[in-house]
């Protein structure tokens, strides 16, 4: 079977045209494709469409995310549970240019994306769903009475490209993940027409049990080793542990 | 303004938000102050906290070096995970939620109002926001408390009879924990259940911008 690994992280985003549709997996540090993302800010490409949880940052120490790319405007539309910190004192960059007209910025509520997302990698274009009815997100959207309930009709999503992190994936592309590493990656890596993978660690077929692969590598195009490739394992994390104290 | 109590701290609020927590409630934590309730079960209760990112289980809130970097809560902040534990991907986290498994979800707020409504997702005169996942826990959890500031910096308040800001959901909140008491909305009112200590009636009133009608046995917050 052919390997589906590359060298570098150039190599793995080497392609991605501008204009073109991305999701990027993550929530808050577990997930969060840091190696692959950087390389795509050093790509190029712009006019990106975006869909994420959120685009936070620029950050303080440096590590580049998503929010470098739309802080040069090199995406023109978004779509993410967080469009805006919510802080109120903090304005990130994507608020600046959503509120300048530069960016077309689409607020969902989480559980509508990720179904949205789910729905796109399963070959379905809609669902309906309670979460929103009766407020701003579900204005101009078709709605419906099941069983009594109103719900709202949401379409599914289908991109270009998914940047995906893993810890485990053998040379095919089978992918596992890490505790909270899971969160969007499995269903983002369905929903694209081409996935592209940082992984811990890269196995050769076999050595991953196939009762435990949460991504089937047909899901998958190209896989990158994050050692390897001499990318950053580790990040600092986005934030702090709660301040709340242990009751003894 | 000068106050004549101390307001409640965020610990003392989150715990009395935990005192809340049936045995056996499976329970959501939304970003900020209500992430600490996990800090706060009360002794021989068991509770299973679920998180959006699709851990099930969590425990309390930890350093990254006790917790490793591969377990965060909704808030992705560390936590630690319970023997029961199990992960699922973001979109089975938020199955879990619309299929109704929830028993409450609490989630911070700019604006709660006496028929339930909330608002939690955009501040006035800002074109973004951040939903997270609280609509869709609004609308799928069995309850909605609240765990949020009484009245705003500037010292407007946060209770009103109508919510301003764009709405979260209508008509779902059943208990509000604030700095100065804990409140349920009771349709054209909200009733006050416990005050907190040196702070009066009247007091809790003027930093209000909805009727306060207190429960004839009102007593202090405790936890």
């Amino acid at each position: 079977m052919r390997s589906k690994v590359v060298g570098s992280f150039g190599e793995a985003v080497a392609g991605i045209e501008d204009g073109s549709s991305i999701l990027v997996a993550g929530f808050g540090e577990p997930g969060t494709p840091h190696n692959l993302v950087a390389a795509l800010y050093e790509q190029g490409a712009s006019d990106l469409m975006l869909i994420a949880n959120g685009a936070g940052g620029p950050r303080e120490d440096g590590i580049i995310t998503t929010g470098n790319l739309v802080a040069e405007g090199r995406v023109s539309r978004v779509i993410l549970a967080f469009t805006a910190s919510t802080h109120p004192s903090r304005q990130t960059p994507l608020e600046k240019l959503h509120e300048a007209g530069e960016v077309v910025a689409e607020t969902t509520p989480q559980g509508t994306l990720a179904e949205r997302i789910r729905a796109g990698g399963a070959g379905i274009p809609a669902f309906f769903t309670p979460a929103g009815v009766g407020t701003e997100v579900a204005e101009g959207k078709e709605h419906r009475e099941f069983g009594g309930r109103t719900y709202v009709l949401e379409e599914g999503i289908t991109t270009d490209y998914a940047l995906i992190r893993c810890w485990k994936a053998d040379t095919f592309g089978n992918l596992v993940f890490r505790r909270a590493q899971r969160n969007f990656n499995p269903i983002m890596a369905m929903a694209a027409d081409c996935t592209i993978v940082e992984a811990e660690e890269i196995v050769e077929p076999g050595e991953l049990d196939p009762d435990l692969i949460h991504t089937p590598g047909i899901f998958v195009q190209r896989v990158v080793s994050i050692p390897e490739a001499g990318g950053r394992l580790t990040v600092p994390p986005l934030m702090p542990a709660a301040r709340g104290r242990q009751r003894s | 303004m000068t106050e004549p109590g101390r307001r409640l701290t965020r610990d003392l609020m989150a715990a009395r938000i935990a005192a809340e927590f049936g045995d056996g409630w499976v329970v959501n934590l939304g970003v900020g102050m209500p992430t600490r309730c996990s800090d706060f079960v009360p002794e021989g209760r068991d509770v299973i906290f679920h998180a959006e990112n699709g851990v099930i289980g969590y425990g309390r809130n930890a350093s990254i070096e006790e917790a490793g970097r591969y377990v965060v809560n909704g808030g992705a902040q560390p936590v630690l995970l319970e023997p029961i534990a199990s992960i699922v991907h973001h979109a089975d986290a938020f199955a879990i939620i619309r299929r109704g498994l929830l028993d409450v979800a609490v989630l911070g707020a700019y604006e709660a109002a006496v028929n339930g409504n909330f608002a939690n997702w955009r501040i006035a005169g800002r074109k973004g926001g951040g939903i997270g996942g609280a609509m869709d826990l609004a609308v799928g959890a069995k309850q909605v408390f609240l765990l949020m500031e009484h009245t705003t910096r500037d010292g407007r308040p946060r209770l009103l009879e109508r919510c301003a800001l764009p709405l979260t959901a209508a008509g779902v909140v059943t208990l509000v924990m604030t700095d100065l008491g804990l409140f349920e909305p009771a349709g054209d009112s909200f009733r006050l259940r416990e005050i907190a200590p040196g702070f009066t009636v009247d007091e809790v009133r003027q930093l209000s911008g909805a009727p306060i009608v207190p429960v004839p046995d009102l007593s202090e917050v405790t936890v």
